[in-house]
C-alpha cells in the first residue's frame, strides 16, 4: 500500500476523528440502552447528528486560556494528548496487506512509546492550568499512568514471547491457529486493565474525578481543546480496543467475512466492552487503584511472563 | 558521509539541550529535555538500533521524565524560583565551565578526527532478537548486576514505604506515620 | 472480583428492560387533578368573578408574586387587576389554600414557557377562565351575608334572615 503521504495523513485524520465523534454519540446511545432510557435521539436519524451538533457547539464556543496558565504549555496539552493516539494507529494492521502507515519491526514498543507520551498531554495540561484541582488531576494521571504502563507492557511480553516478535503483523499471523486470549489468558485481562486506566476510562478516570476534581487536568480547558481531550480519549478506546483485537483476538483473521469486517467487528465489540464497563462499575479510590496495580497486577503479569517462558522453554526441542 | 535524517536528530537534539540549560522554568527544560531523547531516539533509528530507539521513549522520555515532570508540580515552584533562575545565568556563573568544556571538546576533538569513520552511511539494522542475544550472551554479567541493584533498590523502597505503626488502611504507602 | 462480573453481566442484561423514559412533547405525562400547574382565577356559576380581592394570596404567597388592588361595585367586592408573576411563583399552591371563595387555583398545565421574561406576567385577563373550575356549585355570594343585587341580607343559603333591631316580639 504506496499511498502518497498526505493522501494517508488525511484520510486517517478524516476517519479517526469521524470515529471519535462518533462514539461520543454511540457511548451515549449505548449507556441509555443500559440504563433504560434512550440518550441523544432528537437530531437526525436516532440522533446520529447530535455528534454533530455536539461538534459545530464546541467549535464555536469562545477558546479562552485562563490568564494565571502557562500559555506555550497549556495550548500543547491537548495536541501532545491527541498526536500520540493518533501516532499509534500508524503501526496498527488492519488487514495482512494494509495498515495506515505501513508495518515496523518494532511496532508494538511504538504504540506502547506513543502510549507513554500520552501522559504529557494529561500531566501537562494539569500543570499549565495552574490551578488545584487541575494540578492533583494531573499528579493523579502521572502516578496511574506511569504505573499501569508497566502491567501493560509485561502483559504483552506473554505475547510477545509466543509470537517471538514485536511486528504486529508477525503477532497476528502467529494466532492463525488459535487466538492468543486462550493460552494468554491472564495477560489478556492485566492488559485490559492497563488499558483501561491507560486511557483513563471510567472507572478508571480518577485524573478526572469529576465529583472531588471538577473535571481533573481539563478543568481550565473550554471550547476545542477540550474538545482535543475529549476526542482523544475516545480516539484512545478505540486504539486499545484496536491493540486488545490484534494482540488477543487474531485481528483480521476469521472465516468467511472479509478480513478488514473483521477486524473493525473484533474493535467494535470490545468498544462496546468498555463502554458497559462505563455503564456497569463504580469508580475505585485512588489507593485501591494503586494497590490493584502494584500488589496484584504486577504479579499476575510477572507469574504470567513466568509461566509462558517456562512452557515456551519445555516445548522447545534440545 | 552522514545522511540527513541523522543530522537532523542531530541539530535538534543540540538546540534542545541548549535550550533544557537556558529555561528559567523548570517544566520548560524538562520538555526540551523530553524534545532532546526523542531526537536521541531518533538517533538510534537512523543507525539502525530501533529497538533501543523505542526503549529510549517508553523508559526515559515515557516514564523517567514524566516522574521529573511529577516532582516538579509537586514543589510548587513561583516566581521567586524563577528569578533566581535567571540569576544564575549570569555569565559570571557559566562561563568558567563552559570554557573548561571547551577545552574538553578541544582535547577530544583530534582523537574523534582520528577515530576511523564508522559511516551511518548504510548501517544493519539490530533488531530485539540480536540485543537480547547479547545481552544474554557475553554481557550476562552486567544484567545480573543490573538486576541485583534493582532488586536492592526495589527491597529498600518496599522497606521504606513499610507501614510501621500498622494505624493505616494497609494499602497506602506511610499513611500511618501522619497521626502520632 | 466475581461481584464485579455480576455487576457487568446484570447490566448487560438491561439490554432487553423497557426504557423508563417517556418521551415528554410526544407522550404527555398523566397529570393528577389536584397537580399544581398554572394558577388560574374561576367564575362562581353565574359567571361573575368569585376572586373577593381580600388580599389572603398575596399575603400567603412565600415569594410574594401576587398584587392585586380591591374595587367595589353594588356591594360586590372584585379585584381592579389582579397580577401573577409566574418568573416568581414556585408553585406551591399556598394561594388556593388561603382563598376563602375558591375563586384561584391550581391547574395541571404546567406549559407555560417563554422567551420573554415580561410575558410571564399575568394580568387578570390572562388568568380569568369562563367556568368555575374545582367546585362547580359554590358561589361565594350565595353562602355569604353579604347584600348584593337580587340577594338581600339573610336571603343565602342557610341563612337566618336578619333580626329586627326594632321590634320587642321574641
Amino acid at each position: 500500500m504506496t499511498a502518497p503521504l498526505p493522501v494517508i495523513i488525511g484520510v486517517t485524520l478524516v476517519v479517526l476523528l469521524g470515529l471519535a465523534t462518533f462514539l461520543t454519540w454511540f457511548e451515549r446511545r449505548l449507556l441509555g440502552l443500559w440504563q433504560d432510557r434512550y440518550g441523544p435521539n432528537r437530531v437526525g436519524p436516532g440522533g446520529l447528528l447530535q455528534a454533530v451538533a455536539d461538534g459545530v457547539k464546541i467549535l464555536f464556543k469562545q477558546d479562552w486560556i485562563p490568564p494565571f496558565a502557562d500559555r506555550a504549555v497549556f495550548v500543547l496539552a491537548p495536541a501532545i494528548g491527541m498526536m500520540t493516539v493518533l501516532l499509534s494507529f500508524g503501526v496498527i494492521p488492519v488487514t495482512a496487506l494494509w495498515s495506515i502507515a505501513g508495518t515496523l519491526d518494532v511496532g508494538l514498543l511504538f504504540v506502547l512509546a506513543m502510549m507513554g507520551m500520552g501522559v504529557y498531554g494529561v500531566v501537562l495540561a494539569g500543570w499549565a492550568s495552574n490551578s488545584k484541582y487541575a494540578l492533583l488531576g494531573g499528579m493523579r494521571a502521572a502516578a496511574q499512568m506511569i504505573s499501569y504502563e508497566v502491567f501493560m507492557g509485561l502483559s504483552v511480553l506473554g505475547v510477545v514471547m509466543q509470537a517471538g516478535s514485536f511486528n504486529m503483523r508477525d503477532i497476528v499471523l502467529a494466532q492463525s491457529g488459535l487466538w492468543f486470549v486462550v493460552p494468554q489468558a491472564l495477560g489478556c485481562a492485566v492488559f485490559l486493565l492497563a488499558g483501561i486506566a491507560e486511557t483513563h476510562r471510567l472507572p478508571f478516570d480518577l485524573p478526572e474525578g469529576e465529583n472531588e476534581l471538577g473535571a481533573g487536568f481539563h478543568t481550565e480547558y473550554s471550547g476545542m481543546k477540550f474538545g482535543m481531550f475529549f476526542l482523544a480519549e475516545y480516539a484512545g478506546i478505540v486504539l486499545v480496543s484496536a491493540l486488545l483485537a490484534t494482540l488477543y483476538l487474531g485481528g483480521w483473521q476469521g472465516p468467511l467475512l472479509p478480513p478488514a469486517l473483521w477486524f473493525a467487528l473484533k474493535t467494535g465489540m470490545l468498544v462496546c466492552l468498555f463502554i458497559l464497563l462505563r455503564a456497569a462499575l463504580p469508580r475505585p479510590r485512588y489507593d485501591q487503584l494503586m494497590a490493584l496495580g502494584w500488589k496484584i497486577l504486577l504479579p499476575l503479569s510477572l507469574l504470567n511472563i513466568a509461566a509462558t517462558g517456562a512452557i515456551l522453554l519445555l516445548r522447545t526441542p534440545g | 558521509m552522514p545522511d540527513l535524517p541523522f543530522l537532523l536528530f542531530s541539530l535538534v537534539a543540540a538546540a534542545a539541550a541548549i535550550m533544557v540549560v537556558t529555561r528559567p522554568i523548570a517544566v520548560h527544560a524538562l520538555l526540551y529535555l523530553v524534545v532532546v531523547l526523542l531526537a536521541l531516539a531518533g538517533l538510534f533509528f537512523a543507525l539502525g538500533a530501533p529497538f533501543a530507539a523505542m526503549l529510549e521513549i517508553i523508559i526515559y522520555a515515557g516514564a523517567v521524565m514524566v516522574l521529573f515532570v511529577f516532582v516538579v508540580m509537586m514543589l510548587n515552584l513561583g516566581r521567586p524560583d524563577r528569578d533566581r533562575e535567571r540569576h544564575w545565568m549570569a555569565p559570571a556563573v557559566w562561563i568558567g565551565p563552559s570554557l573548561l568544556s571547551g577545552l574538553l571538546l578541544a582535547a577530544l576533538w583530534p582523537a574523534l578526527r582520528a577515530a576511523p569513520p564508522a559511516g551511518p552511511g548504510s548501517p544493519t539494522v539490530i533488531g530485539p532478537e540480536a540485543v537480547g542475544i547479547m545481552l544474554y550472551g557475553p554481557y550476562v554479567l552486567s544484567v545480573e548486576l543490573a538486576s541485583f541493584l534493582l532488586l536492592a533498590g526495589l527491597i529498600s523502597a518496599f522497606h521504606i514505604g513499610r507501614d510501621i505503626r500498622g494505624t493505616g488502611t494497609g494499602t497506602g504507602t506511610g499513611t500511618g506515620t501522619g497521626d502520632a | 472480583m466475581f461481584g464485579t462480573l455480576r455487576t457487568l453481566w446484570l447490566t448487560f442484561l438491561h439490554m432487553g428492560h423497557r426504557r423508563e423514559t417517556v418521551g415528554y412533547p410526544e407522550h404527555k405525562p398523566p397529570l393528577p387533578p389536584r397537580y399544581r400547574g398554572r394558577i388560574i382565577l374561576s367564575r362562581d356559576p353565574d359567571g361573575m368573578e368569585r376572586c373577593v380581592a381580600c388580599n389572603l394570596c398575596a399575603v400567603a404567597c412565600p415569594v410574594d408574586c401576587i398584587s392585586l388592588q380591591k374595587a367595589e361595585q353594588d356591594g360586590r367586592w372584585y379585584p381592579e387587576y389582579f397580577r401573577i408573576n409566574f418568573s416568581r411563583c414556585i408553585f406551591c399552591g399556598l394561594c388556593e389554600e388561603a382563598c376563602p371563595t375558591y375563586a384561584i387555583q391550581l391547574t395541571p398545565d404546567f406549559e407555560m414557557s417563554e422567551y420573554l421574561r415580561s410575558n410571564l406576567v399575568y394580568e387578570k385577563e390572562d388568568l380569568l377562565i369562563s367556568g368555575p373550575g374545582k367546585y362547580p356549585d359554590y358561589s361565594f355570594f350565595n353562602v355569604a351575608g353579604v347584600k348584593i343585587p337580587g340577594k338581600d341580607k339573610g336571603e343565602a343559603e342557610r341563612e337566618a334572615p336578619p333580626v329586627d333591631l326594632h321590634t320587642l316580639l321574641p
